[in-house]
């Protein structure tokens, strides 16, 4: 059995932010999941919500539950990312001033979502948008 | 949670069966049945705020009476930080002696504990550098909070006891070193402005067994020790605690004793809600402590206690200033303390691992919580949102997990039941034009 949710993702609205990834956390304390699968994947959601939000001009944030993982996907609109390599390095960002004055765009966003996802896939077209596939086993 | 153990109840024949204090539960632990609330224990954390929400004061906190402290032979009160600040007085020593003029024997103020447990905090920090934010576990309601919703927050919870736990722990220790009386014959009292702390006495969070044997309300005392301090003159100084102590009273206190800079401070029981899911988004990483106290402003806005919390928080910072200049004699005293009972900050660590409150799994097996899950979606569908409670539960999500936990119907819902009678009249309007066939005409 398979549970899933999807969510769009509106760009540079800061206020709704967070709330998709609330809702996923939300189903799985809901579900029971473990403490320890539910740290990863509420880190792992969120930054990844968080960058479509800060970084594209829209998308969606899906979740898909099953008895043995969870998978969070994160499908934005534009522009895509010039270098991956750079873009996973820790500390690196594109944040423009006024993000980072939020507090946002410290560069940590991918590399956190490598960190706490059991697989890790990104796949990016400058111009196109950018896709992430994560995956945390439910063990 | 077993049940008779939590200190809030419900005064049947006040409750008017209104929706206020469902309304405002953070862990969604009252529905209204038969015109009255009930409160699921298991979800119930203490927090006091339905007692503060319930216009018709129907919610209350059991607590021990003064009377109590008679079973003992030797009774001790350990007068909570928040305690000082309920009073206009000049001289908090002659608020200590009013305690001992009311029946106690001795004193051992919690805001001393509270100090000691400020530097086993420091040296726990300077050791576990990895966890952050460490989250403190002085306030029982937002430590149940966490069990409760927040389980992947659990590792975060600072393993010390608390400093009215500390407080009897060495109240216990002193009195059966000095005088030589046996332990179970000492009778330890929280002089409390919360009910979580009655809670935490009946079911203690990371030990076995707590040290504190009652728990009385500030407000149940406050008229006698009121009367008590309008005749008393000069006093023998009997008070030790520092504003550092006394500060933990209001809400970033604790974290100002600290002496860091990396902390957050929060008050509310919904505002620390708003934190918790930060923190557990990772978003709050760099800080090295966090302060989480479920009343309003701290302690001094406990539900027990009397003052204006605003009122009582300028007191407290106005007995901080105060004993500044006496900072140095009194840190000594914390020295002296804890190298006279031989305290380590190993003695104060939890005994027993905190575990997570599954009360919102909505299955113990996942799959089955699955399709659980699907139904509530699919029932919320159909509700109307407007979260009114008029069905006793507190929003149309709670009414959809609760008719799938089998706790409800759907025509618990005004709404829906409306529309179910709605079909009914209009089924009854075309029976009723229906005639059985011996009266039936033909029409030419």
């Amino acid at each position: 059995m398979l549970l899933s949710m999807e969510f769009d993702i509106k760009a540079g609205d800061f206020v709704l932010a967070g709330e998709a990834s609330s809702k996923i956390k939300d189903a799985l304390k809901k579900l029971g999941v473990k403490p320890e699968i539910l740290k990863k994947v509420a880190i792992i959601s969120y930054e990844a919500e968080m960058n479509i939000v800060i970084h594209s001009v829209g998308g969606v944030l899906k979740a898909i539950i099953s008895k043995d993982k969870i998978e969070i996907i994160a499908e934005d609109r534009g522009p895509g990312i010039e270098n991956i390599e750079l873009a996973m390095m820790e500390g690196y960002s594109t944040a423009p001033e006024e993000i980072r004055n939020l507090g946002f765009g410290a560069g940590m966003g991918l590399p956190n979502m490598k960190k706490y996802s059991d697989h890790f896939e990104i796949e990016s077209q400058k111009g196109t948008g950018t896709r992430v596939y994560m995956v945390v086993f439910n063990k | 949670m077993p049940f008779n153990l939590h200190s809030i109840m419900l005064d049947r024949e006040k409750c008017r069966g209104c929706t206020n204090c469902i309304k405002k539960c953070p862990t969604e632990a009252i529905r209204v049945r038969s015109s009255k609330a009930r409160i699921i224990d298991q979800r119930c954390i203490d927090c006091g705020e339905c007692i503060r929400t319930c216009p018709y004061h129907a919610k209350y906190a059991v607590t021990n009476s003064l009377d109590d402290i008679k079973k003992y032979e030797y009774k001790v009160a350990l007068p909570a930080p928040s305690f000082y600040a309920q009073f206009e007085t000049d001289d908090i020593n002659k608020l200590l002696h009013a305690l001992l003029e009311i029946g106690f024997d001795d004193i051992f103020e919690v805001a001393k504990a509270a100090e000691i447990v400020t530097e086993f905090t420091k040296e726990f920090i300077s050791k576990k550098r990895d966890k952050r934010p460490i989250i403190s576990s002085a306030c029982p309601a937002v430590v149940r909070l966490i069990q409760t919703k927040f389980p992947d927050l659990i590792d975060n919870i600072l393993p010390l006891a608390s400093p009215m736990e500390v407080a009897a722990h060495l109240a216990k220790k002193r009195i059966n070193r000095q005088k030589g009386i046996e332990i179970d014959r000492i009778g330890a009292f929280f002089i409390s402005p919360c009910a979580a702390k009655m809670t935490y006495v009946n079911l203690p969070l990371g030990f076995e067994r707590s040290y504190v044997d009652g728990v009385i309300a500030i407000k149940d005392i406050y008229g006698l020790v009121r009367s008590k301090l309008k005749s008393m003159n000069d006093v023998e100084p009997i008070s030790i605690s520092s504003g550092k102590g006394i500060g933990w009273a209001a809400s970033g206190g604790e974290s100002l004793a600290l002496g860091i800079d990396e902390y957050v401070n929060v008050d509310g029981i919904h505002n620390v809600i708003k934190v918790l899911e930060e923190i557990e988004n990772g978003r709050l990483n760099n800080i090295v402590y966090f302060e989480g106290l479920a009343c309003s402003g701290g302690c001094v806005g406990g539900p027990l206690t009397v003052e204006n919390p605003y009122v009582a928080k300028n007191r407290i910072k106005k007995w901080s200033s105060k004993l500044a200049d006496k900072a140095q004699i009194l840190e000594e005293n914390t020295r002296k303390i804890v190298n006279d009972l031989g305290i380590k900050m190993e003695d104060l660590l939890f005994r027993k691992e905190l575990e997570a409150n599954p009360v919102l799994e909505l299955d113990s097996d996942i799959e089955e919580a699955m399709k659980k899950y699907e139904r509530v979606n699919e029932i919320l569908k159909i509700l109307p949102g407007l979260d009114c409670g008029a069905c006793g539960s507190p929003t149309c999500k709670t009414l959809a997990e609760d008719i799938v936990r089998g706790l409800a119907n759907d025509t618990d819902c005004i709404f829906i039941l409306r529309e179910n009678i709605k079909e009914l009249a209009n089924k009854m309007v075309e029976l009723s034009n229906k005639l059985p066939p011996s009266l039936e005409r033909d029409e030419e």
